[in-house]
């Protein structure tokens, strides 16, 4: 999973005497008994493309429409640039908001929906023209003016919906499954149009998605949710690489999970008691661990390789036999299943168009990978 | 399943239902009014010369009469009478709109438990006969009614408000009776209405008394025209209310049909008038038809 930024994008959350565009502090969220948001802490800083990342129910929908000023929070406090707007109704915000539906308005066309939110702050009309022509040539939609919405195929609208949402230059844009009602190639062309219209304009993107491949495409940083609670907030490559929590490990991508308790750290070397695994394992995490403590071990599937031998000096190889193989055209899925009965996954890329020797069922394999190819989870 | 092929598709037969009841129970009585409507008046019964006589054996004259259309014209009488039906149906409707509009708004946007008891207590007056509701409203508004006993019983007045017989009673029926007509098309078209809508011009910067003007009453026009609609057209012609709550002074097309038709026995006068209602009326429908295609266009 690449990310299509062409720069390394500025790490403005490493810098921690700037004041985040958007302060989250400890807000609540209740409906009844139900907690949708709970207790959840956050900041978001100028220029970021952040996604609110989840599954359906965890809570980022809620989240989104309390920084829009749809929801009130039950608890906590939001600010955005400094100014506590917890209070604040939807239209005295600095924030423009992308529905889910577009909500474009079908009684007004194309030009007069983009036009709508400059006419309510009362913008003089040769500026508000001249406005509404510079957005619609950035989402590329300027021989659609005097369309109506009901005219509009779905990609076109979703554009009306971003130059409406645009329009008004605000501080925030928020975009609540921005690319979810297209199609799956239109959806991979616009993430990198957004993208591209992000870093023109300079304006923090919120964006919410269930989908992770949208999230770590486009994405500066991620904050993956779960029960109204963020679970882990880092980088797209973080994220996939160094993920904190099991729930996090098992959200993004695949992953191998393996339960065992520490035997002995040197430096920053764990090595693991892993009964599943047939053995101890050996791992590289500079946090310090106490001896005896549960952990779980994470690897990704692309990180184990097929070795040819046993190498006595080497760490974490396991004998195995393929029980299953998905053939995905770009990369072939194994699943291996071990002595204890466990079961590992692993994947190659299907390199050349006929192997000489193609791994095939019941076959048996050593695997291996390197300490720095897996991860250690406490949570 | 050959015998399919020789029959006309099931969806044409459906449509000719609604066009074969249209084409008995409207054109063909309109048609007949429009022919007495042409006619002389004589005393007998039926109380009109037939058009088409028979002079002589075999020999048939057909003789048009236009005297009861000029008639209509020259006696201002009867454009008055226009007059005054499109002035209470007017006020009346407009009425209807003010009062029925946030009664509508307010149900369509109660808890969705409330929503059909309240709609309830819209259609429950309709249980009850129409006249039986309009001579109430007599017991209540008369000199010695209940209104004028609770009024002077709370010393708010000494004397009883003559209410009864003047025109403010005519739209008192009126409005009373025609309310409904208005309530449940525009429930029907607030509840429909997307709220995101809504949300999203809050979202860019259009505070809630703008969110009803620029969104939801755009929007909602469709079901403002046909409540409109429903009653505008049936008052225009309303003689019951009218002849019951009115006085010698309210007067209105509906009431003088039935005094050329009854009193006066001069059907082709009171034809000629229900036919020249029948065009008044035609026009505001052929503006609805425009309308609804707009908003037709624009929901699509």
């Amino acid at each position: 999973m690449a990310s299509v930024r062409q720069f390394k994008p500025e790490e403005p959350w490493q810098a921690p005497e700037g004041e985040p565009i958007v302060r989250i502090e400890n807000v609540t969220k209740r409906f009844g008994s139900f907690y949708a948001v709970d207790d959840v802490s956050l900041h978001i800083h100028q220029g970021e493309f952040f996604s609110l990342l989840g599954s359906s129910g965890c809570g980022k929908t809620t989240l989104l429409r309390m920084l829009a000023g749809f929801e009130t929070p039950t608890s906590g406090r939001i600010f955005i640039d400094g100014q506590d707007v917890t209070d604040i109704p939807p239209y005295e915000r600095p924030v423009n908001m992308m529905f889910q539906s577009y909500a474009l308005f079908p009684h007004m066309n194309v030009a007069d929906n983009i036009a709508f939110g400059l006419k309510q702050e009362g913008m003089a009309k040769a500026e508000r023209q001249e406005r509404v022509a510079e957005m619609m040539a950035l989402v590329q939609i300027d021989k659609l003016a005097q369309r109506k919405p009901h005219q509009l195929s779905g990609g076109q609208r979703q554009r009306v919906a971003l130059a409406r949402a645009l329009a008004k230059h605000p501080k925030i844009l928020l975009l609540d499954e921005p690319l979810g009602a297209l199609d799956k190639k239109l959806r991979e062309q616009t993430q990198f149009e957004l993208v591209n219209i992000q870093e023109r304009l300079g304006i923090t993107f919120i964006v919410v998605t269930h989908d992770q491949e949208e999230a770590m495409t486009m994405s500066s940083r991620i904050a993956l949710m779960h029960e109204g609670r963020i679970e882990q907030v880092d980088p797209p490559r973080r994220l996939y690489e160094f993920p904190s929590t099991r729930y996090a490990a098992s959200f993004i991508g695949s992953v191998n999970l393996f339960e065992g308790y520490v035997v002995q750290q040197d430096d920053d070397q764990v090595l693991v008691q892993c009964d599943e695994a047939g053995g101890q394992l050996l791992v590289r995490h500079s946090q310090p661990l106490v001896p005896g403590m549960e952990v779980t071990l994470a690897l990704r599937p692309e990180k184990v390789r097929v070795i040819s031998h046993l190498d006595a000096d080497a760490p974490n190889q396991l004998r195995g036999v393929i029980k299953e193989i998905a053939y995905l055209g770009d990369v072939s899925i194994y699943h291996v299943e071990l002595a204890s009965g466990k079961r590992v996954q692993f994947t190659q890329s299907n390199v050349q168009a006929l192997a000489e020797q193609p791994l095939t069922w019941d076959e048996e394999v050593l695997l291996g990978w390197s300490a720095n190819s897996c991860g250690v989870l406490t949570e | 399943m050959k015998l399919k092929q020789y029959l006309p598709p099931a969806r044409n037969l459906i449509i000719a239902v609604p066009w074969f009841w249209l084409a008995l129970f409207f054109l063909l009585p309109f048609l007949f009014v429009l022919k007495i409507s042409l006619s002389e008046p004589i005393l007998a019964q039926p109380p009109y010369l037939d058009l088409i006589r028979e002079i002589e054996d075999g020999f048939v004259t057909i003789v048009v009469n236009f005297s009861n259309y000029q008639l209509l014209l020259e006696d201002s009488l009867y454009l008055s009478a226009l007059l005054g039906s499109l002035k209470v149906a007017t006020v009346s409707t407009l009425l209807c709109l003010l009062i029925g509009y946030p009664m509508a708004y307010a149900i369509a946007r109660s808890p969705s438990h409330w929503r059909l008891p309240l709609l309830m207590l819209i259609i429950l007056p309709f249980w009850t006969s129409f006249l039986i509701r309009i001579y109430a409203w007599i017991g209540i508004l008369k000199g010695n009614g209940l209104l004028n006993n609770l009024l002077m019983g709370l010393g708010l007045i000494d004397s009883p408000l003559e209410i009864m017989h003047t025109p403010l009673a005519v739209y008192i029926g009126v409005v009373y009776n025609y309310l409904p007509f208005v309530v449940l098309p525009l429930y029907a078209t607030l509840i429909r209405l997307d709220l995101t809508l809504l949300e999203a011009a809050a979202d860019l910067g259009c505070r809630p008394w703008k969110q009803f003007l620029l969104i939801t009453l755009p929007l909602s026009m469709p079901g403002v025209l046909a409540g409109a609609m429903l009653v505008f057209i049936p008052v225009m012609g309303e003689f019951v209310i009218p002849d019951l709550l009115g006085g010698p002074d309210t007067l209105m097309l509906g009431k003088l049909m039935w005094i050329e038709f009854f009193n006066n026995k001069d059907w082709p006068l009171a034809s000629s008038l229900a036919a020249l209602l029948l065009v008044a009326l035609i026009l505001p429908f052929v503006l609805l038809r425009h309308f609804e295609r707009r908003a037709e266009e624009a929901a699509a």
